[in-house]
């Protein structure tokens, strides 16, 4: 009977003409040609968005390489002739280096307040009743949805002199509040844009735990810390990095936020590069740090999957 | 089923409440407030005088904010047609075949996703900086940046997103129901349009309303790509904020943040209606 459902290759002597689409019948060269036309058809199908990338993403990246190699002549103009690495070596100058380094903190600390928040948050969410749970996330994918500028402004409302921040701490005695173009607002502001990019993949990542696996946990006498410590942070450890990666890599090149929360004195990456584009005309420093970032960016993402991370 | 134990009691308790509401108000108090203030007859952002609708009405007046509001759209709509159709191509074929250059590909599809806003503004305001010279002098047409140079731009970056979100949708869907269709003679255009298509719908849907938010999001890649005369509505709000607060940036905020919030909510419909059916077909 096994005959008849898989008949081997040898056995039938003369092959009977069928629809060539019909790879399941057939011999070892028809599949292997039914492969290489699926093989054919699967990259048509790739080929418009693939040549799109490539024409308008990829060669732009390796432009923004090559111009990092530039230098800029007396006019303002970019010189591509000779490559030289003079605009990194500006991005070792301590100007620089206080911008890099003040960014990279400014995107640690938002990353980690959202985190802080986020994680009980999810939990709680996670442990819902699914009603409750679904209205829950609607609520959070709306600021999620919302546009990122008008969120920013709110905070630039609510922060500003005469505003309703400082009427509160004016009331309850601590004074007129001076947080706006602090680093302390661009954190605040980063932490409002971001959080939605935190709550979503660590709740995607905790409700796919056996809660089961909590309660065996405290049946056995572990501590709540110890359960949390032992069995859920583990378990939910591919949410928690790609939350984290969700919030860090935008936090690391903000600009509207520190542009419009931040100050003079608190200038982060974003704006130093956007500076050297559109006022400094210093094009090959510009270039140089924004590949600098593309790198770090892609050092932390493959980092990622190497941990065995798949969604983001 | 029990979730006595994973529904924690006492301080525990108590602190992931407060820790929820808090959220929420976190998250809703900025944005009540700026709807609160768009409504003050103050000259200053965060001052209650009186109620008005002067704002609003500036608002409507305003022939630039106008004028960037039709731009915002035209691009937001052309960039998320194109992406939405390259992208969702995309994610078949990662999901569906197997090709030569498919982990380049499924790498470079990575990339914008995880390349930052100011990075991306760069990489396209060099890359037609270059491009633009080269049409010059090969074909001797004087193009501009403007409208076609923000959309190009869009694409590259809502592609990815779009391909995402349909790969997810493809990936839990049932492949034997295309397989069935196939042996029931469909042909593969007729087995797209009549099972795989309906079945991931939800996921296009999805990946059209993100594309249409980052598009109308945008700030920093577009003011890199915009010519003179094609301003978006975020670049110019942008604008305005940097050179002062005025109460009429609140009343355009609400306009902005309405018709978001009015996006996700018609999406939530969809996505119900359509996942609906989806479940239904797959049971």
């Amino acid at each position: 009977m096994t005959v008849l459902e898989d008949p081997p290759a040898g056995a039938a002597p003369e092959p009977i003409a069928l629809p060539t689409d019909d790879a399941a019948v057939a011999t070892p060269e028809f599949e292997r040609a039914a492969e290489r036309a699926a093989s054919r058809r699967g990259f048509f199908i790739a080929l418009p968005a693939y040549s799109y990338l490539i024409l308008f993403f990829a060669i732009p990246l390796v432009i923004v390489m090559i111009y990092s190699f530039g230098t800029r002549n007396r006019f303002g103009d970019t010189e591509l002739a000779n490559w030289n690495l003079d605009a990194y070596r500006k991005l070792t100058e301590p100007l620089v280096r206080d911008i890099f380094f003040r960014s990279l903190w400014l995107a640690v600390l938002t990353t980690v307040i959202c985190l802080v928040i986020a994680y009980p948050f999810a939990y709680f969410l996670a442990t819902r009743s699914p009603t409750i749970r679904n209205l829950m996330l609607v609520f959070v994918m709306i600021p999620f949805w919302s546009n990122f500028l008008v969120r920013n402004f709110a905070w630039r409302v609510i922060l500003g002199t005469d505003g309703p921040f400082s009427r509160a701490t004016e009331a309850v005695g601590l004074g007129e509040s001076r947080i706006l173009f602090t680093p302390t607002a661009v954190v605040l502001g980063l932490v409002y844009g971001f959080l939605p990019f935190m709550i979503l993949p660590l709740y995607a990542a905790i409700e796919r735990i056996d809660l089961g696996l909590v309660e065996a946990s405290r049946d056995l006498y572990a501590s709540g810390w110890q359960t949390f410590r032992r069995v859920l942070l583990p378990l939910s450890m591919p949410g928690v990095v790609a939350g984290s990666i969700l919030v860090f890599i935008p936090s690391l090149g903000a600009y509207v936020t520190p542009e419009i929360l931040g100050g003079a004195k608190t200038t982060l990456m974003g704006s130093y590069i956007v500076t050297q584009f559109l006022t400094a005309r210093n094009w090959p420093v510009g270039a140089s740090l924004s590949f600098t970032l593309t790198v770090i960016m892609l050092f932390a993402t493959i980092l990622y999957f190497r941990k065995g991370g798949r969604t983001l | 089923m029990s979730e006595s134990a994973a529904r924690p009691k006492g301080l525990t308790r108590g602190f992931l409440t407060a820790n929820a509401v808090f959220v929420y108000v976190f998250f809703y108090a900025p944005i009540a407030l700026l709807l609160l203030f768009s409504f003050s007859d103050n000259r200053n952002v965060g001052t209650w005088g009186g109620f008005t609708l002067g704002w609003y009405r500036d608002f409507i007046d305003n022939e630039p904010i106008q004028g960037a509001i039709w731009v915002s759209l035209r691009v937001a709509f052309a960039s998320t047609v194109v992406s939405v159709v390259l992208g969702t191509m995309a994610a078949l074929a990662l999901e569906r075949f197997k090709f030569r250059g498919q982990r380049v590909f499924d790498a470079l599809l990575y990339l914008p996703i995880i390349i930052p806003d100011v990075t991306m503004a760069v990489m396209m305001l060099l890359f037609f900086s270059q491009f633009l010279d080269l049409i010059d002098t090969v074909f001797g047409v004087q193009y501009g940046k403007g409208l076609t140079t923000i959309i190009v731009s869009h694409i590259a970056f809502s592609i990815s997103f779009v391909s995402i979100v349909v790969r997810a949708r493809l990936a839990g869907m049932d492949e034997r129901l295309e397989e069935a269709a196939m042996d029931l003679y469909a042909t593969r255009w007729k087995t797209f349009r009549h099972i795989t298509l309906p079945l991931i719908a939800p996921g296009v849907a999805g990946g059209a309303l993100l594309a249409l938010t980052l598009s109308l999001d945008d700030v920093v890649v577009t003011q890199f790509v915009a010519g003179p005369g094609s301003t978006t509505l975020p670049v110019y709000v942008f604008g305005l904020i940097r050179r002062g607060v005025t109460p009429l940036i609140n009343s355009v905020s609400v306009v902005m943040l309405a018709a978001s919030i009015l996006l996700v909510l018609l999406s939530l419909v969809l996505q119900r209606r359509g996942g609906g059916s989806v479940t239904a077909s797959a049971e």
